[in-house]
C-alpha cells in the first residue's frame, strides 16, 4: 500500500519535473529569440523544410478529407431533405475542428519527427558539443530557427488545408451530387462567422504550432546520444505531440467555444 | 538566381499562399468586414423573431442588401433586431420589414419593402413598420382551437373572432 503510494508520488514528481524542464527550455528559446543576430537566413531555410515540403501532403490530405466529409455529410443530410446545408456542415467542421487538428497531426508526422531526428542526431554525433566549443549556443543556432519556423508554418498550412478541403468538398457536393454551387458557397458563408469560427481556428493552429514546435525540439535536444535514443525520441515526439494536440483541442474548445 | 535564392523565393511564395488562404477564410467565408467605413445600421422591433439568427440575410425584392447584426430584447420585451445594411442603400423612412421564410421550413430572413417617402433613413434610425415571424406551431394550434370552438357552439365564433383581432394588433 505505502509502496504504491510512494510510486505514485514519484511518478507525479517525475512528470512535474519534466514539465518544469520543458518550461525552462521554452524560456531559453524565448530568451535567445530577441538576441541579435536574428539568423533570419536559418529561419527561412527551416521554413522551407517544414512548410514548403509539407504543402503536398497537406493539400492532398485536405482534398481527400473535404471529399469524404462532403460525401458523408450529403448522405446524412439528404435523409432530412437538408442537403442544401452541405456547405455549412463542411465549412464549419473544417474551420472549427478538422483543419487545425489534422494539420497539426500531419505536420507532427511529416516535420516534427524530422526536427527531432535532426537535432537528436546532431547531439549523438557531438555536433551540438562542437557548437558549444565554438561558443555558439545550440539553442540559439539550431533550436530557435526550427521552433519558430514550426510555429509560423502551422497556421499557414492549416489555412491551405482548409481551402483544399473546401475545394474537395465542392467537387463532390456540386459536381458529383448535384448540389447548386452557389448554394454550397452561400450556405457556408452564411453560417461561418469570423469571431466565432475563423478566429478560433487561427487560435487553435497557433497553439498547436507552439506545442509541436516545443515538443519536437525538446525531445531532440534531450535525446539519448545513441542511435536507439534518437529513434526513441522521434517516436516519443510523434506520440506525445499528437496526444497533447488532441487534449489541448478539447480544452480550447471547452474554454472558449472555438 | 542561385540555388538558395530559388529556395527562398519558393518559401516566400508559400508564406504568401498561406496568408492568402487565411485572408480568404477570414474575409470571404468568415465575412469579416472593416467596420470603420460605416454601413447603414438601422434597427426594428418585432413581436416575434423565432428562427431569425445573427448573419441572416436582409433582402429587398430577393436581392441581398445586408444582414442581421444582432438580436436582443428591449425594455418592453419586444425583440430588437439590429440590421447592417449596405451604406449605398437609399431607404425611404416609411419602409417596412417582415420576417419571412425561404420555403416552408427554410431559413428565416428579413424582407424589406421600400416605402414612398422622399426622406431617406439615416444611420441608427428605426424601421417603424414591422411584420413578425410566423410560428407554424402557433398557427396550427390556433386553427385547431378555432375548429374546436366552432363545432361546440355555433353562434360564439363571431365574438371570439373579434376578440382575437383586438388582442393582436
Amino acid at each position: 500500500m505505502t509502496e504504491s503510494v510512494t510510486r505514485l508520488g514519484r511518478a507525479a514528481g517525475g512528470i512535474s519535473e519534466e514539465l518544469g524542464r520543458l518550461a525552462a527550455f521554452a524560456a531559453r528559446i524565448l530568451a535567445v529569440t530577441l538576441r541579435p543576430p536574428l539568423r533570419f537566413g536559418e529561419f527561412w531555410a527551416e521554413l522551407f523544410k517544414i512548410g514548403v515540403l509539407s504543402i503536398l501532403i497537406i493539400c492532398v490530405s485536405g482534398v481527400a478529407v473535404g471529399m469524404v466529409l462532403s460525401l458523408q455529410g450529403y448522405t446524412t443530410l439528404v435523409r432530412f431533405g437538408a442537403e442544401n446545408s452541405l456547405g455549412a456542415v463542411v465549412g464549419l467542421s473544417l474551420i472549427r475542428e478538422l483543419g487545425p487538428v489534422l494539420t497539426a497531426l500531419l505536420v507532427t508526422g511529416r516535420a516534427g519527427s524530422s526536427v527531432t531526428a535532426e537535432i537528436g542526431t546532431m547531439k549523438a554525433t557531438e555536433q551540438l558539443d562542437g557548437l558549444r566549443m565554438m561558443a555558439i549556443d545550440p539553442i540559439d543556432y539550431v533550436v530557435r530557427p526550427k521552433a519558430w519556423a514550426m510555429a509560423v508554418a502551422m497556421p499557414l498550412l492549416s489555412g491551405l488545408f482548409i481551402i483544399s478541403a473546401i475545394a474537395g468538398g465542392y467537387f463532390v457536393g456540386v459536381q458529383l451530387m448535384g448540389i447548386d454551387g452557389g448554394t454550397y458557397m452561400s450556405s457556408m458563408e452564411n453560417s461561418v462567422d469570423f469571431e466565432n469560427d475563423v478566429a478560433g481556428s487561427l487560435l487553435k493552429s497557433v497553439v498547436f504550432g507552439i506545442i509541436v514546435a516545443l515538443i519536437s525540439t525538446y525531445r531532440g535536444h534531450t535525446a539519448e546520444p545513441t542511435s536507439a535514443g534518437v529513434s526513441a525520441a522521434t517516436t516519443s515526439t510523434v506520440v506525445l505531440a499528437s496526444v497533447t494536440v488532441l487534449v489541448f483541442d478539447y480544452i480550447l474548445t471547452a474554454l472558449w467555444g472555438v | 538566381m542561385n540555388a538558395n535564392g530559388t529556395r527562398d523565393f519558393v518559401t516566400g511564395l508559400f508564406v504568401l499562399a498561406g496568408l492568402v488562404a487565411l485572408a480568404y477564410l477570414s474575409f470571404t467565408v468568415g465575412g469579416l468586414r472593416y467596420k470603420g467605413d460605416g454601413g447603414l445600421p438601422v434597427y426594428a422591433l418585432f413581436d416575434q423573431v423565432a428562427g431569425l439568427k445573427p448573419k441572416s440575410p436582409v433582402e429587398i425584392a430577393g436581392v441581398r442588401v445586408g444582414q442581421v447584426a444582432s438580436i436582443g430584447l428591449d425594455d418592453t420585451f419586444r425583440a430588437r433586431v439590429d440590421l447592417d445594411l449596405d451604406s449605398t442603400l437609399q431607404l425611404p423612412v416609411d419602409s417596412s420589414a417582415a420576417i419571412v421564410t425561404a420555403g416552408i421550413l427554410g431559413d428565416r430572413y428579413i424582407q424589406l419593402t421600400p416605402g414612398a417617402e422622399d426622406l431617406m433613413m439615416k444611420p441608427g434610425e428605426q424601421i417603424a413598420y414591422t411584420e413578425s415571424a410566423l410560428v407554424l406551431e402557433r398557427l396550427i394550434g390556433k386553427f385547431l382551437v378555432n375548429v374546436g370552438d366552432k363545432s361546440k357552439t355555433e353562434d360564439a365564433p363571431a365574438a371570439a373572432d373579434t376578440g382575437a383581432k383586438e388582442g393582436t394588433p
